[in-house]
């Protein structure tokens, strides 16, 4: 079944109450659309609204996370990284602080609302500050897991999730391993390592090389900070050569991660596919995953180049 | 009936710890130190903030944030007078591995409740603790978060004043150092705030305005602050920038600049305890 990432955002969080867990949700006038909204009507008292005010919503999750609690934040992925990024290294991170930040509408999929909401740069702001996790997981049931790991993890997390409904991947009693990228195919010519919404791209493009008799390994790099360094070394060290995938810039993303550990610790020709240093546009999400070249299509073909 | 002396020899010995510790470490902000000495001393040594050097995480405690964490150094003398850590750190301030940093470090230094120092973030992270601490009259712990008059030029501190009014969090105590300087010159002609005060009240907070070197007014001033309910309280105390040191006093050179060796000795010399008070 294909459920958006954002939906287990408010399912997450009810479970987490009902556990016992901690939390609350701090969302900035948001909350229909990142689901938070479900905490709100199950758990009032764990629910903060604070308006359109992004600086504002990551600070007073900070306080909360001060007093004791689990702090998430809402919000799309464009203000509460981009606009609020002062609070984020400033407040959160420097202090290790328990908010776990939490955005829906990352990435060319949120669509039609076009490129001031399509967050590509958000990997990249949030994996080079200090004590800063980033996962970003691929399906409803990885999202799920991914939100209860940040929540049950001290310190700061950044999830990112999207808008539009992702093929599932996982099984639901998914555990999510902060730390830990995932090998769900396994081959010899080539690695293709991806994140998000691309894992299921990844899957569909191994297929397709399968048919051509490319044997494709397929990692999801659910952890992008910090990264699985053995489980790309072992791969490449196999394959030879690595495609990247995600739905985020080509500069400072996943593929920038991964180039930067395998350039040091085992290089190999290397592609990688994803936003090429541009904003978004307005469009349907699978018309803009076709415009950016972000489709199976598209890792087939960058896999084939590798291939010579 | 808190002692109004011990308060203002504690002041005092503060903020000669201020000058002493800034000249020993050749950068910082004296002006805006002294300027809060007398409302810092008054929160730690007068009993309005209920606090234990010994245990510097007593659930208990209330919580005093430094907002305008450039006077890192009023914060490090009193966290020092009151036996947090020995005064022996405050010459390691701003120096390699100092516990004592810029800016205050909730990380490093024992009693600093919250990291702080880019302006306008206090007053948000104060909401949030008061949110999450609980309410009168079952939990009296107060949030007092003590800004800058020029740090609410930070569009994000209205952002933190409509949460708290809307929030009704009447264990929430806001402090306005109103020193009326800033980097750049005077806060009316850098951007002019206009009447703090009456900003706050049309914000739906409760406010009270004081003289920020009177140490008794101070004293009553934060007490109704505290002892307000059905929403949050705002205390703007008008002070002096660079207070107790004639040649710091107005003059907004004095922000972010060590005194040489002679002028330390010079502030020093103003500062005596056995000759009086600092106000």
């Amino acid at each position: 079944m294909s459920r958006a990432t954002r939906e287990a955002f408010g399912d997450a969080l009810v479970e987490l109450a009902r556990e016992g867990v901690d939390v609350v949700a701090v969302e900035a006038d948001l909350s229909k659309s990142t689901t938070t909204a479900k905490l709100a009507d199950a758990f009032p008292e764990r629910f903060f609204n604070v308006g359109i005010a992004e600086q504002n919503m990551i600070d007073v999750a900070a306080g909360l996370a001060v007093s004791g609690k689990v702090a998430f934040t809402g919000s799309f992925a464009v203000f509460a990284t981009g606009r609020a990024y002062d609070q984020v290294r400033n407040t959160v991170c420097y202090s290790l602080l328990d908010v776990k930040i939490a955005p829906t509408h990352s990435g060319v999929t949120v669509g039609p609302d076009g490129g001031s909401h399509q967050m590509v740069e958000d990997i990249a702001l949030m994996r080079v500050l200090p004590g800063m996790r980033v996962l970003v997981p691929a399906d409803y049931n990885a999202a799920k897991a991914a939100l209860r790991a940040a929540a049950l993890n001290p310190g700061p997390f950044y999830v990112r999730l999207g808008r539009v409904a992702a093929p599932e991947v996982y099984p639901q009693d998914f555990e999510f391993e902060v730390g830990r990228a995932y090998v769900l195919r396994e081959g010899t010519d080539v690695t293709i390592a991806a994140c998000g919404v691309e894992v299921s791209e990844a899957l569909t493009a191994a297929e397709a090389l399968a048919l051509e008799g490319i044997s494709a390994e397929v990692i999801d790099v659910a952890t992008v900070k910090p990264l699985d360094v053995a489980t790309l070394v072992a791969s490449v060290s196999k394959t030879g050569r690595i495609v990247t995938c995600e739905e985020h810039s080509v500069l400072g993303g996943m593929g920038s991660a991964v180039s930067e550990v395998l350039s040091e610790a085992c290089p190999v020709p290397t592609r990688r596919v994803g936003v090429a240093d541009v904003f978004g546009t307005s469009g349907e999400p699978a018309e803009l995953m076709e415009y950016f070249g972000l489709t199976s299509t598209h890792i087939v073909a960058a896999a084939k180049e590798l291939l010579g | 009936m808190p002692d109004f002396e011990l308060i203002r020899e504690k002041a005092t010995l503060m903020r000669r710890d201020i000058v002493e510790m800034i000249a020993e470490a050749r950068s910082g902000h004296p002006g805006g130190s002294l300027s809060a000495a007398d409302i810092v001393a008054v929160l730690y040594f007068g009993g309005l903030l209920r606090h234990d050097p010994a245990d510097p995480n007593w659930p208990e405690r209330d919580r005093f944030v430094l907002s305008k964490g450039h006077a890192a150094p009023v914060l490090y003398a009193a966290l020092a007078e009151a036996g947090y850590f020995g005064r022996d750190h405050l010459k390691t301030l701003r120096k390699l591995g100092s516990m004592l940093q810029g800016h205050p470090d909730s990380k490093k230094t024992p009693g600093v409740e919250v990291s702080t120092g880019s302006l306008g973030q206090g007053l948000s992270i104060s909401c949030g603790l008061a949110a999450g601490l609980g309410s009168k009259p079952d939990d009296d712990r107060t949030v007092f978060c003590l800004m800058g008059d020029g740090e609410l030029q930070e569009g994000q501190v209205w952002e933190a004043a409509m949460f708290a009014s809307h929030h009704a969090l009447e264990n929430l105590v806001a402090i306005v150092d109103e020193n009326g300087l800033q980097i750049d010159g005077a806060c009316t002609e850098v951007m002019c705030l206009g009447h703090v005060a009456q900003k706050f009240i049309a914000f739906g907070w409760h406010a009270i305005e004081v003289d920020g070197h009177d140490i008794s007014a101070l004293c009553d001033a934060l007490a109704a602050a505290r002892a307000h309910e059905g929403g949050p309280a705002v205390v703007v105390a008008h002070t002096v920038k660079g207070k107790g040191v004639s040649f710091m006093e107005g003059n907004a050179g004095w922000h972010g600049k060590a005194p040489s060796a002679e002028e330390t000795a010079q502030a020093l010399s103003e500062l005596s305890i056995t000759e009086g008070s600092a106000s």
